[in-house]
């Protein structure tokens, strides 16, 4: 059938060919074009082969895409309130979103990691670094809901972050910006020599995932870009690009880029245990929020951490080298063997490449060039592997396939390239629409990448989509990169501004996916697991209503003795047990989001009435055939009523 | 090889035991909104769910057109098990003790009280699909004004609105017709053995 298929698509390019061959070769395009779309298409009802995690930027949060297809599954809210899923509005999720700053809304997702296992992808987690207020969350891959979070102390924009280690012993989180180590008053012209970096190494337990903020490595006061960690014979190390060895602190633009070559900083974290275990290390106070969301009490808690360990790179040998690197480095990105370090000097068309091999024999010979506040520089052709010459403008970030080619971006000449590991030749180059930032190979950041596509990010759209007035959707685009030339198949927007995404085959993470949360594992404080169970409380001014939704009404859905001034919390809990039958529940005036609330689950939304009168609420989400009867009324009466509460369901 | 008549009828008393391990009869509801059907076992002595939930499921898509909830326990749970253990026994007895010709009464003795449970099984669900609450969210009529029935086949397939219903023999049922066809064979046998 197929050869059949092949025979007639032959036949009618050659009846294009020939019909078209007054108006130039302009027709096969077409012929093209519609491959590219036999290559993405995915028949209804039929599933992606990938999936891609694709940082939402601004938008705070990561949000869930289907591959080849380019279709959008979810946003899952991250470090941004989202008011569809409640996350950040109702009682349990608030805790989410504390740091040692209070309650912060919103922050600027940017590097998403998938937890590995033997320096290959495994599907439980992915982490991803809040940028603004610096935090790292983990979301847990068999619900797709963030479930951990934790703060940075002693950093400052989080942007060399989350990487993940190859048995995701570590997720590292480095400062983008140095700052005064510990915080104080001083003028920001005494930034040389006061102003540090911090690396943070966090750990992940291999059991229950639980994420500590085990050390961090004190740096001098450079920009920390990006990071990867070593793999293979490299594992033990991590690699992080800086930029801003000038230590300037004004019109960093011009000031920032004065010297030839930056640093890419080295650092040996098996070393770091051993000076952890035998106590070199620093107790730093510190006041850094750590939350937790349990999904057996459907509920988080925000837990205030006051020190943290710190060594010394300076003082601590054998720690941290430098690699210098030309022209302020962007993405640092190690080959699948773990034996390359690509150094993107995004102000060069030349690509960097170090070897792992030597720079263990430079350190091994002690060649230094010399040091930067104690830490050893190495001399930039000790450890040079070779140079992708003139590839591009602006190189930014690197992946590779699985047959020893690296893809390498270039923001400035907007392309993504194709080169030969180890020979360094430039093997082709594919357009971008326009300015690419990063790209993502499924599996990427791993010893075995899936080298069948690469998906572009990019920062500029301009005229690619029907406009939307002056702000323009983000753009991601799709290649084949199985043959020998890139092929573009594939325009799709994204939400937010991806900065980096991470992908891995759907079968690794489907058969995984939760359908429903057992109602008797439910432990959340208020649950009511029964019909037996609902009532409504008074305690003093606030009122907690136990009430149960399922297919298709509240219990109790007439609730009398509510009076003006109360507090009233509603735990919610939905008693289905049916796969994708989740109910909503919204009150009239409620000075919050919805409750959406999956089958099992409890959640709490706070209404204040103000006003004396009879109010309705409702199922917000259609949940059945009888989902515009799912609803329920609760009297308020003035204050002082002697009304008692009384609450019902069925009765007339 | 020789086949002794009552090794046949030791085997033939047995097999209906399987029953405390395999399920009787399924229920299956299939329609587009489940891509994985809804599914009930009905076992001698317990209703369980093909998948997690499934049970709750039906009674709650069965709210709808006012059928009662399928009951965590029904009297059959009591008496099916102790027939099941008394015919045993006697079959047991038989084997042991009995003329060959006493297998074919054993036989015949299990296909009346087969016969009088499929009977049972189809009053229950005969109550099940059309003792419906007058209060139903749904109310449908068949093309005659009558109301409409939710009887699930007891044995085949059949559309029901939304759903298709199939009904068929578990194991446990095959493991008793077993039992009382090799009762049969084992009197055959033993008809042999005595010419």
């Amino acid at each position: 059938m197929k050869k059949v298929h092949y025979i007639i698509s032959g036949f009618l390019g050659l009846i294009l060919m020939v019909t078209s061959c007054n108006t130039g070769g302009d027709k096969s395009n077409g012929a093209l074009a519609s491959s590219a779309a036999e290559k993405v298409y995915v028949a209804p009802g039929e599933h992606d082969e990938f999936y891609a995690f694709i940082s939402g930027g601004f938008s705070g949060q990561l949000s869930v895409y289907g591959l080849p297809s380019g279709r959008l599954f979810k946003v899952i809210p991250v470090f941004s309130q989202d008011a569809e899923k409640a996350w950040g509005y109702n009682e349990e999720t608030k805790p989410m979103l504390n740091t040692s700053y209070g309650f912060i809304p919103w922050d600027d997702s940017h590097h998403p990691d998938i937890s590995q296992t033997n320096g290959e992808v495994d599907g439980r987690y992915i982490f991803i670094n809040g940028n603004n207020t610096p935090r790292i969350a983990k979301i847990d891959l068999s619900v797709f809901e963030t479930t951990e979070i934790i703060e940075i102390p002693n950093s400052a924009g989080n942007h060399s972050s989350a990487f993940v280690t190859e048995n995701t012993e570590y997720v590292v989180a480095g400062t983008r910006f140095s700052v005064p180590i510990p915080q104080r008053d001083i003028s920001i012209k005494e930034y040389k020599g006061n102003f540090k970096g911090t690396l943070s190494f966090i750990s992940v337990d291999p059991e229950d995932g639980g994420m500590d903020l085990s050390f961090q490595v004190l740096m001098p006061g450079f920009d920390y870009d990006l990071a990867h960690p070593g793999r293979g014979a490299s594992h033990g190390w991590m690699f992080f690009s800086s930029y801003n060895s000038e230590e300037a602190s004004t019109l960093m633009e011009v000031n920032a880029s004065q010297n030839d070559k930056d640093f890419i900083a080295a650092i040996n974290w098996k070393k770091a245990e051993e000076y952890i275990a035998s106590g070199q290390f620093e107790t730093m106070p510190a006041n850094y929020a750590h939350n937790v969301y349990s999904d057996e009490t459907h509920t988080a808690t925000s837990t205030m951490k006051k020190e943290v360990r710190v060594l010394d790179a300076s003082k601590l040998d054998g720690l941290a080298y430098l690699l210098p690197t030309p022209k302020s480095p962007h993405g640092c990105d190690v080959d699948p063997t773990g034996e390359y370090i690509v150094g993107n000097g995004k102000l060069s068309a030349d690509l960097t490449v170090h070897s792992f091999t030597k720079m263990l024999e430079a350190i091994e010979n002690e060649n230094y060039e010399g040091e930067a506040y104690g830490i050893p520089i190495l001399n930039f052709e000790d450890v040079l592997a070779g140079t992708v010459n003139q590839a591009g403008l602006g190189p930014l970030h690197t992946e590779f396939d699985d047959k020893g080619n690296g893809y390498t971006t270039f923001f400035i000449s907007s392309e993504v390239v194709k080169w030969k590991v180890g020979t360094w030749e430039v093997l082709d180059r594919a357009p971008c629409y326009y300015s690419v930032g990063h790209l993502m190979i499924p599996g990427g950041n791993s010893r075995k990448p899936y080298g069948k596509y690469v998906v572009a990010m990019n920062k500029i759209t301009k005229d690619r989509y029907l406009p939307t007035g002056p702000e323009v959707t983000q753009s991601a685009q799709l290649y084949d990169i199985s043959g020998d030339k890139m092929e573009l198949l594939l325009d799709f927007p994204t939400i937010g501004e991806p900065h980096y995404a991470a992908g891995i085959a759907a079968d690794i993470v489907k058969e995984r996916s939760r359908k429903i949360f057992d109602l008797r594992e439910n432990k959340h404080e208020y649950a009511t697991t029964s019909d037996a169970n609902v009532k409504v409380e008074r305690n003093g001014k606030e009122v907690h209503v136990y009430m149960t939704m399922i297919r298709s009404h509240f219990n109790p859905d007439n609730i009398e003795g509510i009076k003006v001034g109360d507090k009233v919390y509603f735990h919610v809990t939905n008693l289905e047990q049916d796969y994708d039958v989740p109910h909503g529940i919204s009150m009239i005036g409620a000075n919050t989001s919805e409750l959406l609330i999956m089958p099992g689950q409890t959640e709490t939304f706070v209404w204040e009435p103000k006003q004396v009168g009879v109010w309705p609420f409702y199922c917000t989400d259609f949940c059945s055939a009888l989902h515009q009867e799912m609803q329920g009324y609760v009297r308020v009466s003035p204050a002082n009523s002697p009304l008692d509460l009384t609450w019902s369901l069925g009765e007339d | 090889m020789k086949i002794k008549s009552n090794y046949l009828m030791w085997a033939a008393a047995l097999l209906p035991l399987l029953l405390f391990i395999f399920p009787l009869w399924k229920i299956t509801l299939e329609a587009p909104q489940y891509p994985t059907p809804l599914g009930m076992y009905i076992h001698i002595n317990d209703f369980t769910d093909a998948n997690p939930h499934d049970i709750k499921n039906i009674n709650l898509m069965n709210h709808y057109v006012g059928m009662k909830y399928i009951p965590e326990a029904i009297p059959e749970f009591k008496i099916f098990p102790a027939g099941i253990i008394i015919t045993t026994l006697i079959g047991l007895f038989i084997a042991f003790k009995a003329n060959y010709k006493w297998y074919l009464y054993w036989g015949i003795l299990m296909i009346i009280l087969s016969a009088a449970g499929l009977y049972d099984f189809y009053l229950w669900e005969h109550d099940y699909g059309h003792d419906l609450d007058p209060k139903a969210i749904m109310k449908f009529t068949n093309p005659d004004g009558s109301v409409m029935g939710f009887q699930p086949p007891l044995f085949g397939s059949k559309d029901i609105l939304n759903f298709t219903a199939h009904s068929y023999p578990q194991p446990g049922a095959y493991s008793l017709g077993a039992g009382i066809a090799l009762a049969f064979v084992a009197y055959f046998f033993g008809k042999k053995e005595k010419s």
